[in-house]
């Protein structure tokens, strides 16, 4: 869902950022999107992760919509 | 253990990984697809998963539920890819000493599986047009469990 509003996979991007949630409002901002972080996750170099998680230079912050398995 | 394939499940092969002759008890579930979601008719289902992180929170989830039901053996498979009606998209199977902890350790699996693992569905209707879903219900069911 959310590779499809931004019209890609991933990106690389130069953020004044200290939280995960933060990177999520600043993607959200670049792409239009709206969605709240509600049932919306997070995972930091592939490990699950909370919004108030600390991101550093080079991490990996990977955003989830609403998972749906099952 | 946890397994994400773009393979047919087979339930009767995965059943026989839970044998322990210590068991008295084996449940299991599977999630089919179905051809109707709030009331829009549905001709197949797409799943997606970001695999690595399925995997290692998959194993959490498992380990979780063996360390609230001592003695459980447990197993789940989920489906990837586009399936049709009737088919399985997930597996979870479970054995334990007695039916209690059984029936309850399977739908805790499933329960967490739903909310917790990085897999979405994208439905594809029968008037043409296609929608992920987002599964709130489930958080409900898991949330309380």
């Amino acid at each position: 869902m959310f590779r499809e509003q931004a019209g890609l996979d991933e990106e690389s991007l130069t953020l004044d950022v200290t939280t995960a949630a933060e990177v999520f409002t600043a993607t959200q901002a670049r792409h239009g999107s709206s969605e709240p972080t509600g049932h919306c996750k997070v995972a930091i170099n592939d490990v699950m992760a909370d919004w108030d998680s600390p991101v550093n230079d080079g991490d990996t912050v990977l955003l989830f919509p609403p998972v749906a398995g099952g | 253990m946890i397994e994400i394939t773009t393979s047919a499940i087979d339930p009767d092969g995965l059943r026989d990984k839970l044998f322990d002759p210590a068991a008295g008890a084996y449940c299991a579930f599977e999630g089919w697809i179905r051809n109707e979601n709030d009331g829009q008719s549905v001709l197949r289902l797409e799943y997606e998963a970001y695999e690595p992180l399925a995997h290692s929170e998959g194993e959490i989830i498992l380990a979780e539920a063996k360390q609230r039901f001592p003695h459980l053996h447990a197993h789940c498979v989920h489906r990837t890819g586009m399936l049709e009606i009737g088919d399985c998209a997930v597996w979870v199977g479970v054995s334990a000493p007695h039916r209690d902890e059984a029936f309850q350790a399977c739908r805790y699996i499933i329960d967490q599986l739903k909310v917790r693992l990085p897999i979405w569905k994208k439905e594809h209707y029968a008037d043409g047009h296609s929608g992920w879903v987002n599964c709130e219900r489930c958080a409900a069911h898991a949330e309380a469990s």
